[in-house]
């Protein structure tokens, strides 16, 4: 991150002969996801060398989750891809719960599955809607806010909040699913399919759409694979790969669903795939919704999982755990672990190392976004500027995450 | 390639490889989570990964992950930890590499993966540990002119000093005394 003042003239990058104009894309402009910063060389209108900067939304959290315990970090994740939260805070959680060595039930697993497939649908359709905006086709991104209305309202009746959700808790959930839970998403599930072919109706097979994203900014399998690139982005290049297949997680292998791919890697198949995907979504949700199991809403493990305010005025074992886990808290072996989920944006990796203290010695999160990024420089060189545009919010590169 | 083996089960060579070519730099092996786990020495971690990635046995070609770590009581104090994955067998190992000395010095691996690139920057910004034959060492999340490596244990949580704002205000650490951005002296 170059931080402009006087003393710092870096931030002024010299050209060597007057035909080249220096742009300086964000941090703060409507086109850019989010805080970033691309000072771009251009020679007309095409970009011949970019530089990109982060850092402008970094806040620390791995430093941060050094002090708070395995319950508080999960507020954090849902700061990192504030467009998707519940899959972050699910990530979090299973990775303690795998540290700990917890089962949960199956109906907490269903439930979360449920949430990670809301949030997958939730992401793609800002980063599909705000890919026409930038393109100049505003009216799809209002049906697709219309549907995502209705899933923050199933979110909101959940957590009792709508972006920043701390979704579950380390052993299961932090309640019962509320009454309405079931019909609020077959509500959603009503009207959703109708939503998508309105929204292919108006873009997929669109002239001046397909121009714009046909063979603009493309990566090879090999280039990608050596990006680290993962999820969407990595499919959209060819490569069948997907870690709800490969690593299964939280009941995803009793689900049936497939892997969409594309074949060039541009932005037109990155759009196909993650249209593909949302499809995919409602029917994992589908299935998922419909052998909805009965059962706790937490697994047995009294150290862990915080009892019930009104039991713990009234049971003595209650009250027992309730302090012990207050004031020692969660104390997972010693030890490091990874483990990663298949996030909307792709790869999403916790990485923890514990002491045995109540506090994760050291946290690390692999964000997708931090590796697609890293590839910017490849992918819109050589283009010109508005698809550079069309690039950026084709990888759905969200600051929160980047910068973390 | 679906449905996929248990973890440790589907590359069992690669701890034969590793014990083949690297005898002498193997500093300790054990599973973590149903992944295989190397601490190795760190004189040898662009040969060793080089090997990992172009070998048909083992063909790690996908840099998952790459961080740094701080242990202030070790005398190998620093470690980088890299992450590798193999598109072809579906596996993942997890490397450690123990550092000593101030600063931390390492190999950079820039040259084999891209996803490098940054992961060695952030790193760098985080925990100060150099990575000889980057092509453009410096910080990435913190401004050029912060001072100290953030992640290290020894910083505390609050920040070294003072932070400074463009216009010239001085944020104070004092609770009471809330950081006033626009004086009225300032709005004239």
């Amino acid at each position: 991150m170059t931080q402009y003042s006087e003393q710092n003239q870096k931030y002024v990058i010299p050209t060597e002969d007057n035909d080249k104009f220096l742009l300086n894309l964000g941090p703060s402009h409507p086109a850019m996801h989010g805080i970033l910063q691309n000072i771009v060389e251009l020679d007309g209108e095409r970009i011949i060398k970019s530089h990109p900067e982060i850092g402008y939304c970094h806040r620390s959290f791995e430093k941060l989750a050094e002090s708070y315990s395995y319950n508080q970090v999960i507020t954090i994740t849902d700061r990192m891809n504030y467009v998707s939260s519940p899959a972050n805070n699910v990530a979090w959680t299973l990775a303690v719960e795998k540290m700990l060595g917890i089962e949960v039930p199956k109906k907490v697993a269903y439930v979360r599955v449920i949430f990670m497939e809301l949030a997958r649908i939730m992401d793609h359709l800002v980063s599909m809607g705000i890919l026409g905006v930038d393109l100049g086709a505003y009216t799809g991104f209002l049906y697709f806010f219309q549907q995502r209305e209705k899933i923050y309202r199933i979110i909101e009746n959940m957590t009792g909040a709508r972006l920043t959700t701390a979704f579950g808790r380390v052993g299961g959930l932090e309640r019962d699913i509320p009454k309405s839970f079931k019909k609020d998403v077959y509500d959603f599930l009503q009207g959703f399919p109708k939503t998508l072919n309105e929204f292919h109706k108006l873009l997929t097979r669109n002239r001046i759409f397909m121009d714009r994203t046909r063979g603009v900014s493309p990566i090879s399998k090999e280039r990608a694979i050596q990006y680290g690139f993962t999820g969407p982005n990595l499919r959209a290049t060819g490569v069948e790969w997907d870690i709800r297949k490969v690593y299964p997680y939280s009941c995803y292998e009793e689900f049936d669903f497939e892997i969409p791919i594309g074949i060039d890697g541009d932005v037109y198949d990155r759009y196909l795939v993650r249209m593909e995907e949302m499809n995919q979504s409602y029917k994992i949700i589908k299935q998922a919704i419909d052998h909805l199991p009965d059962g706790p809403w937490h697994a047995d493990v009294p150290h862990v999982v915080l009892p019930l305010k009104r039991d713990v005025y009234s049971n003595m074992e209650a009250m027992i755990f309730h302090f012990k886990i207050i004031m020692h808290g969660i104390n997972p072996p010693v030890g490091d672990y990874y483990f990663s989920i298949e996030s909307p944006n792709g790869e999403l990796g916790v990485y923890i190392i514990s002491d045995g203290g109540p506090n994760p010695y050291r946290v690390h999160w692999r964000r997708p976004c931090f590796y697609y990024y890293n590839a910017i420089e490849e992918l819109i060189n050589g283009g010109l500027i508005a698809d550079a545009v069309a690039c950026i919010s084709s990888l759905n590169v969200i600051a929160g995450e980047l910068d973390c | 390639m679906f449905p996929a083996p248990p973890l440790q089960q589907r590359n069992p060579i690669v701890s034969d490889f590793i014990h083949r070519n690297f005898q002498y730099h193997l500093l300790e092996e054990y599973h973590s989570n149903g992944m295989l786990v190397f601490v190795m020495n760190k004189m040898c971690n662009f040969e060793l990964i080089q090997l990992l990635r172009d070998d048909s046995e083992t063909s790690y070609d996908m840099m998952l992950d790459l961080c740094g770590a701080d242990y202030p009581s070790r005398k190998e104090r620093f470690e980088v930890i890299v992450h590798l994955h193999s598109m072809k067998y579906q596996h993942r190992i997890r490397l450690r590499f123990p550092i000593d000395g101030e600063p931390p010095e390492i190999r950079s691996i820039t040259d084999l993966y891209c996803a490098a690139n940054w992961a060695e920057r952030e790193a760098y910004d985080l925990f100060g540990i150099r990575f000889i034959g980057h092509p453009n060492l410096k910080r990435i999340l913190n401004p050029d002119d912060f001072e100290g490596h953030p992640l290290r244990k020894d910083f505390p949580v609050k920040g070294l000093k003072r932070g400074h704002f463009p216009l010239g205000h001085v944020i104070n650490n004092k609770r009471n005394d809330a950081p006033k951005f626009y004086t009225e002296s300032n709005e004239e």
